[in-house]
């Protein structure tokens, strides 16, 4: 602000080198009045307004990492003799790819660090994202004006969990090329095209000689600069849109409350960056992740038990695992339904998380931009159909690691495997029944604590002997929190003859949502919140206690 | 000369002769002759048989018949031979608990490693089978690590994991784990193919491949093995991993992000 008014005054001194260098860049930039308008930008303050924060700081830091491996890691399917100093796989033929990893497990200076940096930061990332996004499903970010914004997270998530298997399908040992063997599999599975996808993928018979060096360009080159071209949007948007708030007093739908970015922002988040940083680099100095020595080289005719993908294609592994192995032959060809049928819900289950804001702008007609946060139990079906969701994936992931469920708890797989079927089923339906239960319970309470005031724990016995607990009023700035959320109304389906007493023809689609409304908003499945007079009426009487 | 041939007409000389002649017949009989040491070896096998018999008797029987010959709670032992006594015995498997899961898992080992043989040794008398394998079977020593790992993953790892972890089998039967099983029992097992384990007799697996896997078991799964990249987490591959990243990793992303969050910059009261 007060840069350029100096120099018009009669001082005539230089100017500081940094207000110099400043004014070189802004003339050749025009970053001027962009950082002018971008540098006190407020955003709130909350913990899980953060969690984004870690999945770009983990991705800044899966790219450094993965730069380094690039320098030393062959893209190569040729055979050689392993020679280096890991004993035990001595003498042995492997691939390229899978010796340069040896190579730079034990012999580059902190490759080994730097490979578990990269591999943990990756789970972490994945992680994170998902936790991330539950965080935008849960608290309603996700609706207008922020739904493109949500798409990118989504296709973020889902670009990250496939960069991620082509990232460890590149060592070529015997755990990722049974991976590599499975998704091989279920792309055969495919009625008529997958032959022809397979060969092409793999240049011919798998494994072929290709399939690392193809990988290798999509998992350094082609998936990742998508994504950082998302991510980048995705932060663009995050700036334009500007930040959600939950609801507290002084924050409207017009208002950001909270810190600038510069200085309260760019300090605190250039000093989560290295937190992120050193958690990740601990846990990579603490445990060791895909010792792929210990694993061996890949070979087809070799295979191991407890081989599963890393966790975010877990739900994938569980869903082919759980599935019975049912196959039709019809005219000579085979239709392996026992993969295929996973392979179709697969999309499936991430596309139901993905398109729901869609659904519930739909079903609310809410045409206005929504920029304070909903409470979860204040939206209970949207809660409820989250939780139903991650039940399915819950058990899904159980599914995927059925065999270590078996031997860990002493099972039986065969058990596990019939629970995750069913449970794949009933599970969900559970949870949306009882977290829709637990929401209309939470609002019910907040209603009692907004006209009856806080339990106080104090007892107090009346002359005549009665026991009363002692209920304290609520803060102004309580009851604002607890009341500021906005009710629907169900969408009214209007009569159903007009004004002749003809029938109205109405669209399959207008009584759906009509019925889908009452569902979100009806009687039963909302507890309605106490208006102020409720509130006036309970407080100035006399009998209440 | 002279006090000889002055002796030799003594009323004692035959005698000494005799003695003499005797002593030499006797003691070059005991120098040529092998079959007393192999008589004293006879005794203390058939010593040992005995001793097992009635270690069998009342440890065994019950299940496994008075004869061996087996029952409705036990195969029969006839020609399973020694190894397999050795294994089932001495790594605790039998005597089985009364009411077992689906299968004998290792326990506390009951006998001494002096009855395990007795017993073996009677259960050998019943029929011909495996041997006990000698130290030299499998010792590491002359044994080829990375091909023993190389058999290992193509014979065990579908069940056993890639190092040996175990693994699950159908309806709660198991691969069990194969981490502090002496070496003997390691070979032994490939042997007898014990519980739901295939046999892996000479003719498939060499007595060299054998010892080759028992060596790569001895240098990736023992108390001796480095893991150079930190703890191992089971080995168990990318689940334990995953459980690792979500606790331990977001975790404490989650509790530094709400540490950082605490700490926000105090702005003036208006």
């Amino acid at each position: 602000m007060s840069t350029t008014t100096t120099n018009d005054s009669g001082a005539r001194r230089a100017a500081p080198a940094g207000e110099r260098l400043a004014d070189w860049a802004d003339g050749r930039l025009g970053i001027y009045s962009l950082a002018k308008s971008n540098m006190r930008k407020i955003f709130p303050d909350h913990w899980s307004f953060m969690l984004g924060e870690v999945c770009l700081y983990s991705f800044i830091i899966i790219i450094l990492t993965g730069v380094y491996l690039t320098l030393f890691f062959h893209p190569s399917m040729n055979e050689v003799v392993y020679n280096g100093s890991y004993v035990p796989l001595q003498g042995q033929l492997m691939s390229e790819a899978f010796n340069s990893t040896l190579h730079i497990s034990f012999d580059v200076r902190g490759g080994l660090l730097i490979r578990q940096i990269h591999h943990w930061a990756a789970l972490i990332f994945l992680a994170g994202m998902f936790v991330h996004m539950m965080r935008v499903f849960f608290t309603g970010a996700f609706r207008k004006p922020r739904e493109i914004n949500w798409l990118f997270g989504f296709l973020l998530f889902v670009l990250g969990m496939f960069t991620g298997f082509t990232g460890y399908s590149l060592p070529d040992d015997l755990l990722s090329g049974t991976g590599v063997r499975f998704m091989e599999g279920a792309i055969l599975s495919v009625p008529i095209v997958g032959t022809y996808i397979s060969f092409f993928l793999f240049g011919g018979e798998f494994p072929g000689h290709d399939f690392v060096a193809r990988f290798y360009s999509i998992h350094i080159l082609l998936l990742p600069g998508i994504m950082l071209g998302l991510m980048v949007g995705h932060l663009i948007l995050v700036f334009y849109h500007k930040h959600t708030q939950f609801a507290g007093p002084g924050k409207t739908n017009n208002n950001v409350v909270g810190m600038p970015l510069l200085p309260v922002y760019m300090a605190k988040a250039g000093g989560f960056f290295f937190l992120v940083f050193g958690v990740i680099a601990a846990v990579a100095a603490i445990a060791t992740i895909n010792p792929i020595w210990a694993i061996g080289p890949y070979r087809s005719d070799q295979v191991s038990t407890g081989a599963q993908p890393d966790w975010y294609m877990g739900f994938a592994e569980g869903l082919i695992r759980a599935m019975p192995g049912w196959e039709i032959n019809i005219w000579g060809h085979t239709l392996v339904l026992g993969v295929f049928i996973p392979l179709v819900i697969f999309p499936l289950v991430l596309a139901a998380i993905a398109v729901y804001p869609f659904i519930e702008s739909w079903v609310t007609g809410d045409k206005r931009e929504h920029h304070i946060l909903d409470r979860p139990r204040n939206a209970p079906t949207r809660t409820a159909f989250g939780v139903a969701w991650i039940t399915a994936y819950m058990v899904m992931l159980v599914g995927g690691g059925n065999d270590l469920w078996a031997t860990h708890f002493h099972l039986s797989i065969n058990a596990v495997t019939w629970f995750v079927r069913i449970a794949f089923f009933a599970g969900p339906v559970v949870a949306f029944v009882a977290t829709k239960r637990i929401c209309l319970g939470l609002q019910r309470r907040d209603r009692d604590k907004v006209l009856h005031g806080r339990e106080s724990g104090i007892i107090k016995r009346l002359p005549h002997g009665e026991f009363i607990e002692v209920h304290e009023p609520l803060s102004q700035e309580q009851l604002h929190t607890l009341t500021a959320h906005e009710q629907y109304v169900p969408v009214e389906i209007g009569p159903l003859v007009d004004e002749h007493g003809v029938e109205r023809k109405l669209k399959g689609s207008e009584k759906l949502r009509a019925k889908l409304s009452s569902a979100y908003y009806g009687e039963l499945n909302q507890i309605s919140k106490p208006t102020a007079d409720e509130y006036k009426e309970i407080t100035s009487g006399h009998g209440h206690h | 000369m002279k006090k000889l041939s002055a002796r030799r007409r003594h009323p004692l000389a035959a005698v000494v002769v005799l003695l003499l002649a005797l002593a030499a017949t006797g003691g070059l009989y005991a120098a040529f002759a092998p079959a007393s040491k192999a008589q004293a070896d006879e005794t203390a096998q058939s010593l040992a048989i005995e001793e097992g018999k009635k270690l069998y008797r009342v440890g065994c029987a019950s299940c496994h018949g008075t004869g061996g010959q087996g029952s409705s709670d036990g195969p029969t032992l006839v020609g399973v031979g020694a190894a397999n006594v050795d294994f089932q015995v001495g790594t605790g498997r039998m005597p089985a608990a009364t009411s077992q899961g689906a299968q004998a898992p290792r326990k506390k080992i009951i006998y001494t490693q002096a009855e395990i043989d007795q017993l073996a040794a009677y259960v050998a008398s019943l029929g011909a089978g495996p041997a006990v394998p000698t130290t030299n079977d499998y010792s590491p020593n002359g044994a080829d690590i990375a091909k023993g790992g190389e058999l290992f993953r193509t014979n065990c790892a579908q069940c056993h994991n890639f190092t040996g972890k175990g693994g699950a089998l159908t309806h709660g039967k198991f691969a069990p784990s194969l981490e502090g099983v002496a070496p003997k029992h390691i070979y032994e097992a490939m042997q007898i193919g014990p519980q739901n384990m295939p046999s892996f007799p000479d003719t498939t697996l060499s007595q060299q491949n054998k010892k080759d896997i028992v060596a790569y078991l001895d240098a990736v799964n023992s108390d001796q093995t480095k893991s150079p990249g930190g703890l191992q987490l089971g080995g168990l591959g990318p689940v334990s991993e995953g459980l690792f990243a979500w606790i331990f990793g977001l975790g404490t992303m989650i509790a530094v992000a709400v540490w950082v969050a605490a700490r926000t910059a105090k702005a003036k009261k208006s």
